[in-house]
């Protein structure tokens, strides 16, 4: 399963966290840090795969955010690169050439959508057009949910 | 203004800050402002100052203030503030906060909510943070969710039952029936989301893993439809179907058909299909192809299929890619000692992979490389290693080193090859081999007679190059001490002959002696040495006696102590002085003196041969010696038998003639230290275990001991934990013993003591 799931910046600034093990704040933190110094050191053309404590650390570099995720030993890293990606095409779909202020400015329905894909660490729907019709439908729902009740 | 621009407002605002400080002002202000909306009444704007909070919480900003809201907010009939409240409950609640029990109700209702998206939301945050009690609670409505809804639910509640069984693995026995029919779903977000579930049950509950063994044709069937069908638009990812599904199928079938011949034999065609097939030109088809790799190596698969896997990684050795590089040395080296010929034929790609430029792919390939040295390509395998250490990065320096010398002590064709090469490593990479390289090297060279003009020329031409590399500088000053008398009389077969004079040699060492690079212990070799030479020279004797008389007022003290007792033994010992200093008999590899293991903190004595040599008790000595000491191996020959409740541990002999070495033997003892509890101890540089055996006149020659390195360094206080050391003691003979254990260590920075000891080991043991 995926522990956790990491988007940062160049400069290390968090745009967004999804975590699925119960950690403590002071550890998450701790984690993140460690996380953007390592993968942030990384020389350019580096493989995609590294080792922390007893995770995989896999991560890819999209434009200029870092997408990192810390898996279990015995996860098949060359899928979840595939995941990650799978994330950058949802993202892409649904805020069209998605960039990193999309995400900074409207980091809760990053989080709806990558709900609609991952669930407790683990991939829900391998197909794209599912996942975009659930969020849309979900969109749809909260849009009349807002308008103002007839008193 | 609709309320979700005053969010992206804020951001604005935030990210327009130019200082920390201002940063920080704008945040209290709103977090001032988001708490007093808080304690209002419901006024329509609450999931949107939730948001707000949940935006400055990944900033770094404490929000735990937002946690009640977030119970409120989840309790609310309106999908959009359900939605903000459970995404906020995923973000600041965990199971360690209390309030986290208090929306489990609002889960269960919205559970059987009317619409699916709201199940959708409690199913989602159920499955990211739920504790073990909610999951305890909430497992029936789980279960019915799988039986009986639509497929948007199904797979969501599959994922979920995953979770719950993490948390509560009791519970997996609940969730078996339903996840069994589960196989029969065509919707591709169910069938994964089954086949995670089952994959979780089977690796917790054998007897789960049983029952679905017998499901293994029809996970058959579902694999082979997706490999073969035509190009599906839905799951299509670069020419694979669904390569989600068929990795997590492929993982299924590998625990399945673990261990079970019935089962790997229904896979093995499919597998080869899947082998052969795939398309592995793009990431998908690669991952795929590795995950059926490793499920063949896994299974009980036909050793046609298994060369198969390992041509496919070798195929991938040569990707441009660097990540299929990677990952298929990962999988080499867990499969290098069971198909080590397979692995074999790949061995020239695998060395060339140890010029890459990533630091990753040339860790794996060290490591790969290491595991393939074997007597037939030693030689070209060394020089390709060596090669590699002149130019690798420094955090491998360590590890390349020390595989060098375990391969060449392994595979050595010749003695002269051998110290060759450890003389090679230790001049391009001196400052990284590990402490005891330089005893088991003035070992190797002992027992090399015919070589040691060859060796102690080659050393000194070494010293007289560069004196920086300190266990190359101790090794030569040693055999310069040692066979001065070959170096002096110039002519040596295997090298060209060269006029080496006495005071050339006396130079080397005193420029050893007087350099600031040399450590306190290298000066030690080099003045031991020089008095060495005093018997093996013939004209400049007095300049050796200066040499020793100055360093009797040095400062260092190891030095001064010395030197004063070479002053000795030329004043009033003189007549002994040829006798203490003559050669050296060849160190047996087990004699006490040469231990070849490590331990926390101790630092190995360096190989002080004229003072110990004489109080050093080789086994060989008559057992009627008190001090006899017990015969270490290193490990190998047969197994000794390990007694499970023993705490013997290495053996110091207690000598009761006078003058006889307490010899420290930095060792293991498998006794739980729990028995003392202060606070947590450290097994710091004063780490001692002595053992004695009482009772006896001597120790049976036949008893054997092998001691491992103790687990850790530090025991945690209140009995938190424990460090372990392994003692293992081999009584072939079952003679019993009684023996005496004393552990020093460091406690809050005193030095302690304890004693135990041990009156009878329990019988069963031997």
């Amino acid at each position: 399963m995926m522990h956790f799931l990491l988007l940062f910046s160049r400069q290390g600034k968090l745009r967004l966290q999804k975590w699925f093990t119960p950690i403590p704040e002071r550890e998450k933190k701790k984690i993140v840090r460690d996380m953007t110094t390592m993968v942030l050191g990384r020389k350019p053309r580096s493989c995609n795969f590294l080792h922390w404590k007893d995770l995989k650390i896999v991560y890819k570099k999209y434009a200029s955010l870092y997408f990192c995720c810390g898996l279990d030993a015995e996860e098949n890293e060359l899928l979840a690169l595939e995941v990650l990606h799978r994330y950058v095409e949802l993202l892409d779909k649904y805020f069209g050439n998605v960039c990193e202020l999309d995400i900074i400015f409207n980091f809760e329905k990053a989080y709806f959508i990558l709900d609609e894909f991952l669930l407790g660490g683990e991939v829900q729907e391998t197909s794209k057009q599912v996942v975009s019709r659930s969020i849309e439908a979900s969109d749809m729902l909260q849009e009349v949910s807002e308008r103002p009740r007839s008193r | 203004m609709s309320p979700s621009v005053r969010l992206q407002e804020m951001i604005r605002v935030i990210r327009g800050a130019r200082t920390q400080g201002e940063e920080r002002g704008v945040i209290q202000r709103e977090c001032a402002a988001i708490r007093a909306q808080f304690r209002q009444a419901d006024n329509g704007t609450r999931s949107h100052n939730l948001a707000k909070l949940l935006y400055v919480h990944m900033l770094g900003y404490p929000a735990h203030f937002g946690q009640m809201e977030c119970v409120r907010l989840i309790a609310s009939p309106r999908y959009n503030e359900k939605r903000v409240g459970y995404l906020g409950a995923m973000m600041l609640l965990d199971e360690k906060q209390d309030a986290s029990l208090l929306i489990t109700n609002s889960i269960k209702n919205d559970l059987s909510h009317s619409s699916q998206y709201v199940q959708s939301l409690a199913l989602c945050t159920l499955g990211c943070m739920g504790s073990a009690e909610m999951c305890r609670d909430l497992a029936p409505e789980i279960d019915r969710l799988l039986r009986a809804s639509n497929s948007y639910i199904k797979k969501k509640a599959a994922l979920c039952a995953v979770h719950i069984v993490r948390k509560v693995p009791e519970l997996g026995e609940l969730f078996t029936p339903a996840s069994r029919s589960l196989l029969s779903e065509k919707n591709h977000g169910v069938l994964h989301g089954a086949v995670v579930l089952i994959t979780e049950l089977c690796e917790r509950n054998p007897e789960t893993l049983e029952q679905f063994r017998k499901a293994v044709p029809e996970l058959v069937q579902i694999m082979k439809g997706l490999v073969m069908s035509g190009y599906s638009p839905e799951h299509n990812v670069a020419g694979i179907s669904d390569p989600f599904l068929q990795v997590r199928i492929l993982r299924l079938l590998r625990i399945l058909g673990r261990n079970n011949e019935t089962a790997s034999d229904a896979v093995n065609d499919l597998l080869a299909q899947v082998a052969t097939n795939t398309d592995s030109s793009k990431t998908a088809g690669s991952a795929v192809l590795y995950e059926t790799v490793l499920t063949v190596m896994d299974i009980k698969s036909e050793s046609g299929l298994r060369v198969l896997a390992v041509n496919i990684l070798g195929r991938f050795l040569l990707n441009n890619d660097r990540n299929i590089r990677y990952i298929s040395m990962t999988s080499l080296q867990k499969i290098v000692q069971t198909d080590h010929n397979a692995v074999q034929r790949h061995r020239g790609t695998i060395v060339d992979c140890l010029k890459d430029q990533d630091a990753s792919v040339k860790r794996r390939a060290l490591e790969l490389s290491l595991a393939l040295v074997s007597a037939v390509n030693i030689r070209s395998l060394m020089k390709e290693l060596l090669l590699f250490l002149s130019s690798c990065p420094p955090e491998l320096r360590a590890h390349t080193t020390s595989g060098i010398f375990n391969a060449a002590e392994r595979y050595a064709p010749s003695q002269r090859w051998h110290i060759d090469t450890i003389l090679h490593v230790l001049t391009t990479a001196g400052g990284d081999v590990r402490d005891e390289t330089v005893p088991n090297l003035i070992q190797l060279i002992t027992t090399a007679t015919e070589l040691h003009c060859y060796t102690v020329h080659k050393l000194y031409r070494a010293l007289i190059a560069d004196i920086s590399v300190q266990s190359l500088v101790q090794v030569a000053c040693w055999c310069i001490g040692e066979y001065g008398d070959l170096l002096l009389r110039g002519e040596c077969e295997e090298t060209e002959p060269v006029q080496v004079a006495e005071d050339d040699v006396l130079d080397a060492l005193e420029t050893v002696l007087q350099s600031h690079m040399s450590s306190p212990a290298t000066r030690g070799f080099a003045l031991t040495a020089t008095m060495k030479l005093s018997t093996r020279i013939t004209h400049n004797v007095d300049r050796i006696r200066s040499i020793v008389s100055i360093y009797g007022s040095c400062i260092d003290v190891e030095l001064q102590q010395r030197a004063v007792e070479y002053n000795a033994l030329f004043k009033k010992y003189d007549h002994m002085r040829a006798a203490v200093l003559e050669r050296m008999p060849v160190i047996d590899k087990s004699s006490p003196g040469h231990t070849n293991g490590e331990s926390a903190g101790g630092s190995i004595k360096e190989m002080e041969p004229t003072k110990r040599t004489q109080e050093v008790v080789l086994p060989q000595e008559p057992a009627n010696q008190v001090c006899d000491l017990l015969d270490l191996l290193g490990g190998s020959g047969e197994p000794p038998q390990p007694s499970p409740a023993l705490s013997t541990t290495a053996l110091g002999p207690v000598s009761s003639t006078a003058g006889g070495d307490l010899l420290d033997l930095l060792g293991g003892l498998d006794a739980p230290l729990d028995h003392v509890t202060r606070p947590g101890k450290t097994l710091g540089p004063n780490y001692r275990l002595f053992m004695t055996f009482v009772s006896h006149s001597y120790p049976p020659q036949s008893v054997q001991l092998q001691m491992k390195a103790p687990s850790g360094d530090v025991i945690p206080a209140h009995g938190l934990g424990q460090v372990t050391q392994t003692v293992l003691l081999n009584n072939p003979n079952k003679v019993s013993l009684k023996m005496r254990v004393r552990v020093c260590y460091t406690s809050q920075d005193f030095v302690c003591q304890d004693t135990v000891q041990i009156d009878s080991f329990p019988s069963p043991a031997w």
